[in-house]
């Protein structure tokens, strides 16, 4: 809208009010699938197959959730995917710290310590970004192959962290980008060093792009199913790779309600995380500079 | 022993050479001012000075001791940035006493020293801020009392009022001043600004293009400059630039400049201001250079008394300024200023006498634009 102040006419506020209606309605649209998704799950399996996508349960029952969570048949295993959410956990958050804080380093380093080269790596870095996954799964399942790491949590964190860092070195150069190097210059003069100007200056005004960088990192990591499939062992998958077996474990009826229940597990942490910081999200990725 | 010298100091950026066998050398206590237009090298060289960057070649001593190659924490400098640089998660105090910290100085002793910058730059109240909530003059007084609490052997000081309004910039300008003059300190200043550079320094270093063309007092620097480009960038309005041609015999020479409109004015060159080099200029064009302070009105009644050639124009533009008149009119082929007192009774469009005053005139050289006399 522009900055104009006007009186409201009447064709003014129809307008808007058309403006608004389109919006809910897109807004519906979009919230239909997670709608659909949540009525099924608390759907007892007849109710399904005999009302339609958007019918209301009849006998609302939660029953579907506690089979998911910790009955229902992932592959041979039938233990639901309760143990996979953990797994998920187990990965994301040393895989989302580790990026984060080494991204954060390298933004620092390829800002406030230029050293002859330092362009053309963080060109590399920027290639990075735009690597298919599919192309290096041959050669990463060689490398964990060889560190031992085939099969291991710690092997797709790995995998995770030297994926992530290339979008973590991204943001983080960005925002430290516009930070006045003059900082930096009158720290190193008052005696303080690499670490301790990171620490110290950099770190305490950098909230706004590790929230970023921690809910895109979350977010991806999260919701990967590639790598997960490709270099996990049955007890080390991610819940997402759980999930897609769970949905393709054919014996006998196909339990909807089962399977939305799991889907919805599954989808929990990313939603939760971008709704307690979707706001940060957005403000963290326009911040610009430090206001000194 | 100076306090700090700078010997051929060279830098280069890729194939740039933004410094270009830099030398000079100041006293303890001194207060040196660089000054020149925006990027000749003024702040390449502070940065070479306190470590932030590496020199190409050269040397630099502090107090005797070649540093050239220690890191900026082993140089006992302080710099205030431009921007001042404040860290802005800290307060005002932790600002101050972050430098301290980092050396290990004692939390006591950290104390009192934030106390005493503190109170020495009148921010005792401001300690427990944060920099957002500073004003400019604010934050230019937390970045002087960081500069201030280590007690470093040399400040630099880069453009530190450069971000500061008018008003406050003359008020900090002589609040420096008296804290140099209060606590003897070692000052190395930049600023393009020439009024700074003349009421602070001691000495002055006119730069241009990575070169040091001129280091003298302020009085050198304006009333003896080495060239044009000198001449032309200390004092304003600037000084004023006259093509003329220089005849005469050995040890009277006379200026002869052609004015378009009516007969030729010649000004005589004052018998004790020959140089040899004049003699090689006879019957050439030369430049004279006159400061706008260096005509004066006709006052009818000291007629006759007064000393100087006189000078008879079309005055075309009047500019008041409150404390004296500034006056464009013609001379030779080119607009000349002229400053006058404030009470000279002179409109625009009028004919106005006045006396110029050849024995603080200067002479170039148009080709090279060096000193002639
Ligand atoms: N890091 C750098 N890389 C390349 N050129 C630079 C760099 N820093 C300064 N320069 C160049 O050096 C010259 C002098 O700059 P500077 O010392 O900042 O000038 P000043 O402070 O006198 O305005 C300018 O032409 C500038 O473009
Ligand atoms: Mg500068």
């Amino acid at each position: 809208m522009d900055n104009v102040i006007r009186r409201r006419t009447p064709g003014a506020r129809l307008a808007r009010a058309a403006l608004y209606a389109v919006l809910i309605v897109a807004a519906l649209f979009y919230l239909l699938p997670l709608v659909i998704m949540l009525l099924t799950s608390i759907k007892p399996l007849d109710e399904i197959g005999a009302g339609t996508l958007l019918a209301l349960p009849q006998h609302p029952t939660l029953a579907p959730w506690i089979t998911a969570w910790g009955e229902a048949c992932t592959g041979m295993r039938c233990e639901g995917v309760g143990g996979y959410f953990w797994n998920s956990f187990a990965i994301v958050i040393p895989a989302v710290a580790i990026s984060t804080v080494v991204g954060a380093l390298n933004g620092y380093a390829l800002t406030k310590w230029r050293f002859r080269g330092s362009e053309l790596v963080f060109a590399l870095m920027l290639f990075g970004c735009f690597i298919p996954f599919q192309v290096v799964l041959l050669p990463m399942a060689q490398t964990l192959g060889w560190l031992g790491l085939s099969s291991s949590r710690a092997g797709l964190v790995l995998v995770h962290v030297v994926f992530g860092i290339a979008f973590t070195t991204l943001f983080f150069r960005n925002f430290y980008v516009a930070v006045p190097s003059e900082l930096v210059s009158a720290a190193k003069l008052d005696g303080a060093g690499f670490f301790r100007i990171f620490w110290r200056i950099l770190l305490p005004v950098s909230a706004p792009i590790i929230v970023v960088s921690v809910i895109w990192q979350f977010t991806q990591i999260w919701n990967d199913f590639l790598f997960g499939v490709a270099f996990s062992a049955h007890d080390t998958q991610p819940v997402t790779v759980a999930l897609n077996n769970l949905v393709n474990t054919s014996t006998g009826v196909k339990e909807y309600n089962v399977n939305m229940a799991a889907a919805m597990i599954a989808a929990l942490p990313t939603l939760v995380v971008y709704v307690l910081a979707g706001k940060y999200f957005v403000r963290g990725l326009t911040a610009g500079s430090v206001k000194g | 022993m100076s306090a700090l010298e700078i010997r051929e100091v060279r830098k280069d950026f890729g194939s740039t050479r933004v410094l270009k066998d830099v030398s000079l050398a100041i006293d303890s206590g001194e207060f040196l001012i660089l000054v020149g237009p925006s990027g000749c090298g003024k702040s390449t060289l502070m940065n070479a000075i306190a470590g932030l960057e590496p020199v190409t070649g050269g040397q630099i001593l502090i107090g005797g001791d070649d540093i050239t190659w220690r890191t900026p924490a082993e140089r006992d400098i302080a710099m205030v940035f431009q921007s001042y640089a404040l860290y802005p998660s800290m307060t005002v105090r932790q600002n101050i006493a972050f430098g301290l910290e980092m050396r290990k100085v004692p939390k006591a002793e950290r104390e009192q020293a934030v106390e005493r910058v503190a109170d020495l730059l009148q921010i005792t109240h401001l300690l427990e801020r944060k920099p957002a909530q500073l004003s400019g003059g604010q934050r230019q007084r937390v970045a002087m009392g960081r500069a201030l609490a280590r007690e470093p052997q040399i400040y630099l000081f880069d453009e530190p009022l450069s971000n500061l309004d008018a008003k406050l910039r003359v008020e900090m300008r002589t609040e420096i001043k008296k804290l140099h003059q209060r606590l003897g300190t070692t000052i190395v200043y930049v600023t393009h600004d020439q009024i700074e550079a003349m009421t602070l320094a001691d000495s002055i270093a006119v730069m241009r293009d990575g070169h040091i063309l001129q280091l003298g007092s302020p009085d050198e620097v304006y009333n003896d400059p080495v060239d044009m480009f000198v001449a032309g960038f200390m004092g304003s309005p600037s000084m004023n630039f006259i093509t003329a041609t220089l005849e005469g015999q050995l040890g009277d020479y006379r200026l002869r400049i052609a004015t378009p409109e009516e007969q030729e004015l010649v000004l005589p060159w004052p018998a004790d201001r020959i140089t040899g080099e004049l003699a090689d200029h006879l019957g050439q064009p030369v430049v004279l250079g006159l400061r706008p302070e260096h005509f004066s009105e006709q006052d009818a009644r000291l007629e006759g008394q007064q000393e100087g050639t006189l000078l008879e124009a079309r005055v075309t533009v009047v500019e008041p300024t409150g404390a004296d008149i500034l006056l464009r009119l013609p001379l030779g082929d080119s607009e000349v200023t002229a400053r006058v007192g404030p009470k000279c009774p002179v409109a625009a469009g009028e004919r106005l006498a006045l006396r110029i005053d050849m024995s603080r005139a200067v002479l170039f050289d148009p080709q090279s634009e060096s000193r002639l006399a």
